[in-house]
């Protein structure tokens, strides 16, 4: 498949005596949609923050085609990051901002388009997470959990990013509105030709998102594979986790890291 | 192993962790001072902070000044009337209001509110992911939202303090020709007759110093929260606390080494 857009080799993590990632490898081929799921707790988001360097691992290497980005600083850490889009948990919207000043903020701050030039854009992109104009227009306090994730990810989506990292996406939302973002999530992925990495234990969203699966547990990833396989994994892990069981091999956590 | 149980190791590892907090703080306002001086520049972000921390804090520098000018000119009409030297008051009442509480009392005031507010605000933006989004964004936090911040409180505090070291002097003026039968016209002579320009300028100078001081620990204990609403309920006492402290102990500082002509 030739070389993988992103792959983390052996990144380690720790807080204090707590070990949070333990040597997670992972890679992800260009194009590919990547869903990693696991408990809550288990060091989902951190590993994503690794690869954006709003942590730094402890050590390991976090490969992006092929060149190591793993200790990328300043100048160098922006012009990376604009390759980037990310679609945060809660949102994470700037809420002094109006609605088209957040989705167009990568277009204006980093990129420097004229105000008139990304209020254009802006009305583009939340049409196409299927809002309309007039929302652009309200701050971020006054839009439903539903609507602020739309604007989440046309934020996400704005800056035509190479490869697009979704936090939970689904969390929160009913089961139709999470319906809905699966889709806008799959429909503009596939628009930009990006590749994706998701992270869920939202299993419903995990098998519509992905291509391929991949389950971290204990600071590691202890099962990949094609979402076609996830059923018949042999994993009693994995199986305990698709399945919603309380009881087997995985004991919650109760500590955050 | 118990606190009780070995003291020793408690007071070094106290000992290390201030030092380790006193270092933190010291890279921060290097990166904060180095993010003012460095393009891009938001020039919104600095106008919102200019009125927010300038115009909005008038009120209460005003009103402060206002009485402490006040109350200043009847203590020392009290001290000064027990050796007959009551014409002397506006003098020192304007040398008082210039060289310290001037500077002093506005920033204490401004710190209770600015600080406040920059902690409250970054420690929202910081507990909610914001900080961490404007990062993704390939846009500088520190260029972003600290180093409008910084710059807006080190250029309004000394405007401030000129504000309120002018409606101090008022203060003092209204009281001794209201209460105290001092003649008006008198009294503002006496007041002009023996300041200098150095005595306003110091304290200026410090209404700077003690400006950065405010945004820096407003934006530092913010920047840093952690743990949901009482995170930043706690990032945002800490803000306020430290601010007034180093106002306070910079004011010393500052006086004893450079203000002592």
């Amino acid at each position: 498949m030739g070389t993988p857009k992103l792959s983390l080799e052996g990144v380690r993590k720790r807080f204090g005596s707590k070990v949070v990632l333990d040597g997670v490898d992972l890679e992800v081929y260009p194009g590919e949609s990547v869903v990693v799921m696991g408990g809550s707790g288990t060091g989902k988001s951190v590993m994503l923050k690794c690869v954006l360097g709003l942590i730094q691992p402890d050590s390991g290497r976090i490969l992006l085609d092929g060149r190591d980005i793993t200790h990328l600083r300043g100048r160098e850490r922006e012009q990376l990051l604009r390759r980037f889009g990310m679609l945060f948990q809660g949102g994470a919207l700037f809420d002094s901002l109006r609605v088209w000043r957040n989705v167009s903020f990568g277009l204006m701050s980093a990129q420097r388009m004229s105000k008139r030039d990304a209020r254009a854009r802006a009305v583009d992109i939340l049409a196409k997470v299927g809002l309309g104009p007039d929302v652009g227009d309200l701050r971020p306090a006054e839009l439903s959990g539903g609507m602020q994730k739309r604007v989440a990810l046309a934020r996400a989506i704005a800056t035509n990013p190479e490869i697009i990292f979704f936090d939970e996406p689904t969390a929160g939302l009913d089961p139709i509105m999470a319906d809905v973002i699966n889709k806008l999530i799959i429909e503009r992925v596939r628009d930009l030709g990006a590749t994706a990495l998701t992270i869920t234990h939202d299993m419903a969203s995990a098998r519509k998102i992905a291509d391929r699966i991949g389950m971290l547990h204990a600071g590691k990833i202890i099962w990949a594979g094609p979402v076609a396989e996830i059923d018949r994994s042999g994993n009693p892990y994995v199986e305990q986790f698709i399945h919603g069981r309380a009881e087997g091999p995985i004991t919650m956590a109760v500590r955050r890291q | 192993m118990t606190i009780a149980a070995n003291p020793v190791a408690n007071v070094g590892r106290a000992t290390l962790e201030f030092l380790a907090d006193v270092g933190r703080l010291c890279i921060f306002a290097a990166q904060s001072l180095l993010a003012v001086f460095t393009p891009p520049f938001y020039f919104a972000n600095l106008g919102r902070q200019l009125l927010s921390v300038g115009f909005y804090s008038l009120p209460v520098v005003g009103l402060t000044a206002l009485f402490t000018g006040a109350v200043l000119a009847q203590q020392i009409y009290i001290g000064t009337g027990r050796f007959n030297a009551e014409a002397t008051v506006p003098t020192i009442v304007v040398f008082g209001i210039t060289r310290e509480l001037g500077p002093v009392i506005a920033s204490l005031m401004v710190a209770g509110r600015v600080a406040a507010a920059m902690a409250a605000e970054l420690g929202t933006m910081r507990v909610t992911e914001q900080i961490d989004a404007l990062t993704t964004l390939a846009t500088n936090p520190f260029r972003y939202l600290i180093a409008p911040r910084v710059l807006a409180a080190t250029l309004m505090l000394p405007i401030l303090v000129l504000i309120g070291d002018i409606i101090g002097v008022m203060g003092g003026w209204l009281l001794a020709t209201t209460v105290l039968d001092y003649n008006s016209i008198g009294y503002l002579q006496r007041t002009v007759d023996f300041l200098e320009t150095w005595d306003v300028i110091s304290g200026l100078i410090k209404a700077g110093v003690f400006g950065f001081i405010i945004a820096l620990m407003g934006c530092y204990q913010g920047f840093n929260s952690s743990g949901g609403a009482q995170g930043v309920g706690r990032a945002t006492t800490n803000a306020v606390v430290s601010a007034s402290i180093l106002i306070l102990a910079a004011n010393y500082i500052i006086t004893s080494i450079a203000f002592t002509d």
